[in-house]
């Protein structure tokens, strides 16, 4: 298990120099150049020229490139032309912010999701089951930006139950965060909840058909065990999978979501960086979240290591 | 056959429901196992045997099958009549089964270990660490070369042939008085089939338990049960001691079925096939359901249901020319 983690880890290295590669790169070919963006509308020739001095961007591509390598291996993502402050601190300082609203809505999606879709797997043809397959088609059909002005219409303009504005940190005032936290986390969960209840009914209807199942009620055991054990056990196996990926997409959908909801995470960092042309800011913002994805997806591969014997044993081989 | 019936099927009837109506899959089926006696239940692919094992068991897939009539008394109890959560504590205890896919049969995500202690430990009440010597113990007594360190294994550590080991101690563990074995050697290589069976037999010696064994295979009827049932399209054609069914079958069925096994002794004849195929349990023929396939057909046979009879004390077959004498 030890080696397998070293090893997934070794391989992530590669990826990580292709991505940075690929945000570096991608900056150039976009058309629009910074220094213009910096300089303003009454800048002149001369005062551009000078800024695209400064920033280093009138080198030929190949030093530009190596000095972006040099900073990087040193933890230095460069400072943003915008905000005046290092790109890590501007990263990090937002950073959790998003982290903790996708914590959120993946908690969200983990518990309704797997819960929806063993119950409708469990009384499957039943209205139960009519019910709940009816709510995941909804979620996975409703777009979360809409899903969110429509809750921000309902719930916070009509009702006025929860607040949109002046976004509270979760580390300030926990019952704060959490009024603020929920329409946003909701709106990015839906889509995932339904996802993931599609997925686990027809997992469970699959694995309740298996031999082992059988085996499991023929040495009488009683059915909540057959079904708490020895079926989800084996359910987790591609769910795991599948939670994997819904990481992902949850945290690139708060981009969205956190500007419907005008809170201040990455989302809205990289968002605004773009618009600018924040080339620094963009580089260095999807090289973070690009290494937070491939930590995670590290993170899913070992719980389904762990889920999974026959995959532990193939990787100790 | 003085001795009280630990077993007694009485006029079984299993139905499926599908699409086009009900099915019978199992039409009332009786037959008696007494304490410590394997019977086997011989047939082809769909003639009820591996239904009639899981209505016993009370393992049908609800929906879409289920018990329509009879009786299944378990020393004297019906188990049909028993309350769900009884029912469940009979199964793995007083009653195990194993099953005829070793490679499948067996949970992919949990230690051997953890699977035969679980059994021990839902109906005992026993500790962890006594329920694991318990589980060495059992593996030993099926066989597995050392289980202190196999314990620990999964399933796809293990060979077909060891899994069915452990399928084994599994179904032992809790030493129930019957053992239902669906086709336990089916999926199995040759020579490790005669292992299991000698396996088999040597733990029934020595736990005293009853077995009823399916199979399709008569050879493993011959070596291994004492009574064999012939089962054809939901019913039993004939029944009897193995010794006798063997050297003088009354229903042209199980003479049909016994010449188309291979004789190692004697001339090696070509083998004989029965013409036709099992009839389908939409369009079952109205009298005898092999008549349509049976070479010694008259017309009565298709008149009604042929009655069974003792052609000799404890040999019964439903064969209205069945006193003729067997040669099919």
């Amino acid at each position: 298990m030890g080696s397998y983690i070293v090893r997934r880890l070794l391989q992530s290295i590669p990826i990580l120099l292709i991505v940075s590669l690929i945000s570096f790169g991608i900056m150039k070919l976009v058309p629009g150049d910074p220094a213009i963006v910096i300089g303003g509308p009454n800048a002149t020739a001369a005062e551009i020229e000078n800024i695209r001095k400064n920033l280093g961007l009138d080198r030929p591509f190949h030093v530009q490139l190596g000095v972006f390598y040099w900073n990087l291996f040193q933890g230095d993502l460069g400072r943003s032309l915008l905000l005046g402050k290092p790109v890590l601190e501007a990263v990090i300082e937002r950073a959790p912010i998003t982290i903790s609203l996708s914590i959120y809505a993946m908690v969200l999606t983990i518990a309704f999701g797997i819960a929806i879709g063993v119950l409708a797997a469990l009384r499957q043809n039943t209205w139960i089951d009519q019910v709940a397959t009816t709510f995941a088609l909804i979620g996975v059909s409703l777009p979360n930006f809409w899903l969110g002005l429509v809750m921000i219409v309902l719930f916070s303009v009509h009702l006025g139950w929860l607040p949109t504005n002046s976004y509270v940190d979760f580390s300030d005032d926990p019952v704060r965060w959490l009024r603020h936290a929920t329409m946003p986390s909701v709106a990015l969960a839906m889509l995932q909840i339904g996802l993931l209840a599609r997925i686990t009914r027809s997992t469970m209807l699959e694995t309740l058909r298996q031999d082992y199942i059988r085996t499991a009620r023929a040495k009488g055991l009683p059915e909540w065990r057959v079904v708490a054990k020895h079926a989800m056990a084996n359910v987790m196996i591609p769910v795991i999978t599948v939670i994997g990926i819904i990481l992902s997409v949850l945290i690139s959908g708060s981009v969205v979501i956190e500007s419907v909801f005008s809170i201040p995470g990455i989302g809205s960092l990289l968002g605004n960086a773009i618009l600018r042309r924040d080339y620094t800011m963009i580089q260095g913002g999807l090289l973070f979240v690009a290494a937070v994805l491939m930590l995670l997806n590290i993170l899913v591969d070992i719980l389904y290591a762990w889920f999974d014997p026959r995959v532990r044993y193939d990787a100790g081989k | 056959m003085a001795a009280q019936p630990l077993l007694s099927v009485r006029n079984l009837r299993t139905v499926f429901g599908t699409m086009q109506g009900d099915v019978t899959a199992v039409d009332d089926v009786s037959f008696d196992v007494v304490p410590g006696e394997v019977l086997g239940i011989v047939g082809e692919s769909g003639s009820g045997k591996s239904v009639t094992a899981l209505s016993i068991m009370g393992l049908l897939p609800q929906p879409p099958g289920r018990v329509a009539g009879g009786e299944i008394l378990f020393e004297g109890r019906d188990l049909l009549k028993l309350p769900k959560s009884e029912m469940r504590r009979m199964r793995g205890s007083a009653i195990g089964m194993i099953f005829q896919e070793p490679m499948t049969s067996l949970n992919p995500v949990f230690t051997i270990g953890d699977q035969i202690t679980e059994t021990i430990r839902v109906h005992e009440r026993i500790g962890a660490a006594a329920a694991r010597v318990r589980g060495i113990e059992m593996l030993e007594k099926v066989g597995i070369p050392s289980p202190q360190r196999r314990i620990d294994d999964f399933p796809h550590q293990l060979s077909g042939g060891m899994r069915q080991r452990v399928m084994i101690a599994m179904a032992l563990s809790c030493s129930p008085k019957l053992l239902l074995a669906d086709e336990p050697t089916t999926a199995l290589d040759v020579t490790i089939q005669a292992q299991i069976l000698d396996l088999l037999r040597d733990l029934q010696r020595e736990m005293g338990m009853a077995i009823v064994i399916i199979t399709h295979n008569m050879g493993v009827i011959a070596e291994f049960a004492d009574r064999v049932a012939v089962m054809y399209a939901g019913r039993i054609a004939e029944e009897g001691p193995v010794g006798r069914i063997f050297d003088a079958p009354t229903h042209p069925y199980t003479a049909g079925l016994l010449s188309s096994t291979p004789d190692l002794i004697g001339e090696v004849p070509r083998l004989r096939t029965i013409p036709g195929t099992l009839p389908s349990l939409y369009e079952l023929p109205p009298g005898c359901r092999f008549a349509p396939r049976c070479g010694r057909r008259v017309e009565a046979c298709e008149a009604g249901r042929p009655a069974t009879q003792e052609i000799a004390p404890g040999h019964f077959a439903a064969c209205i020319r069945a006193r003729e004498g067997a040669s099919a």
